[in-house]
Parts: C-alpha cells; structure tokens; sequence
C-alpha cells in the first residue's frame, strides 16, 4: 500500500510525469528488423507484407568511392508526395537496416545524416509517398570498413 | 554533462533547416579497448524525437551503424523565427538527453 502511493504522489509531480510522457514518445524502436542479418529480412520485418515499387523519384546523395567507411554523409531527397518515412538499409552491414526517419506533413521530403558502411555495398533508400513504399538503391564503393 | 547535443537552425522562405551534432560513441560490439584490449559493448542511440515548439514533427529510430557523434539534419514548413526546436534522444542503455534552441 505504502509503495502504491508513493506512485501516486510520483506520478502527481510535474517532473516525472513529464518523465513518462517523453517514454510514451519513445516506445517504438523495432528490434526485430533492426538484428535482421540481410536486407530482405530486415525489409519484409519492418514492412510486413508491403509491396515495395523501385522509383527514379528518390536520390540518394553519397560519395561512389568511400575512403573512411565508419563516416559516410549520406542525404535522402525525393520528389514523391506526401512523404511520411524515409529508411535507410546498407545492403551488405551485418544489420542492414541503418536508421528509419518518420516525417509528419510539416517535413520536407529530406534527410542527411552519417553512417558506417563496412564493405562495398548497395545503399537502399526506402520512402513511404502517400502510404505506398519505393526504393532506390546505389552502390558505394569502400576502401576502409567502418564497422570496427 | 553538458549539453552534447549541438543544434543549428536557419529559415528561408518559409523553411527551417535544423543541423544537429549529438555527441555519443555509437559503439558497434565489434570494436576492442586499444589498452585492455576488451571488446567494448555495443552503446547506440536507439531513438530521437524533434519538436518544433511542443509539436512531434519527426522521429528517428537508428541503429549503431549510425557513425559516431551524429549529424542529422532535415526541413520543415510553418516556422517562425522564434519558435523552438528540441531534440531528445534514448539510447541503448536507457540514458536520455534533450537540447532546445529559438529559430533564429
């Protein structure tokens, strides 16, 4: 009982409350496709059962020949509408699948960021237009892997 | 800590570009400690949250082969300058942080 409303009384402060709002926020990281081991997996795990259409409407902005494999600056552009999710595979990466970006209707289409790739490999863009989902995929060249 | 997460916005016509650096080591699993030569664990962001004012407008789930120390960047509509950005992060053991900056 005595540890019942020592809940209550937490739950009643501003600060934690805020606590379990921002845990709300965080809830939904997919561990399932993020330790699948190819890129198949990982894709069929993430979008169960979704068609996925390859579309020239996507770029993927990334050197062709990668010196440093653990820094790679990467950026996601499209020209579909409506875009609400952009993901990121490396083909090749022990888990392919990279990083998964939600966008609400305010975002541009748009994303850049830095990953690690650790052989000479397809990077795969996955972007979700008016609840369809397209790929485009490139291939990068790498001298020195970026997986440790 | 300090804040480690570094946040820069710019805004033209009509359009916020927010630039962030977040300091962590994204550690893989697959590296050794040079000196006790250990593997040392994997330790990754696992989510990130960015708001402008109080509003969600983009959330990011990574895994560790996103490079060490961060940078993430995107755009959105509706801004004014003024308005505030924040950034929160979870990572894999649990530890959060969050960083708010004005639009300039």
């Amino acid at each position: 009982m005595q540890r019942r409303s020592l809940v209550k009384i937490l739950l009643a402060t501003p600060f934690v409350s805020s606590l379990f709002k921002s845990a709300a926020v965080f809830a939904n990281w997919n561990i399932e496709a993020f330790t699948k081991t190819s890129e198949k997996e990982a894709l069929e795990s993430f979008f169960p059962d979704r068609e996925i259409l390859e579309s020239d409407a996507i770029s993927i902005d990334v050197h062709d020949l990668i010196e440093n494999g653990a820094v790679v600056p990467v950026k996601i552009k499209t020209e579909l509408n409506a875009v609400s999710g952009i993901s990121l595979l490396v083909e090749r990466n022990p888990n392919p699948l990279i990083a998964h970006f939600d966008l609400s209707p305010e975002c541009r289409p748009f994303v850049a960021t830095r990953i690690k790739i650790g052989v000479p490999s397809d990077i795969i863009a996955v972007v979700e237009s008016e609840g369809k989902l397209y790929s485009r995929r490139k291939f990068v060249e790498v001298v020195e892997g970026g997986c440790g | 800590m300090a804040s480690g997460i570094r946040i820069r916005t710019s805004h033209r016509q009509g359009v916020t570009t927010v630039r962030a650096i977040i300091k962590h080591p994204m550690d893989t699993g697959y590296e050794r400690d040079p000196e006790t030569g250990f593997a040392i664990p994997m330790y990754y962001i696992e989510e990130l949250v960015c708001r402008h004012n109080d509003k969600v407008i983009m959330r990011c789930d990574w895994s560790r082969a996103v490079s060490k120390n961060p940078y993430l960047s995107f755009q959105f509509d509706g801004a004014v300058p003024g308005d505030m950005v924040s950034i929160s992060w979870r990572d894999s053991k649990g530890l959060r942080e969050s960083a708010r900056i004005a639009i300039k």
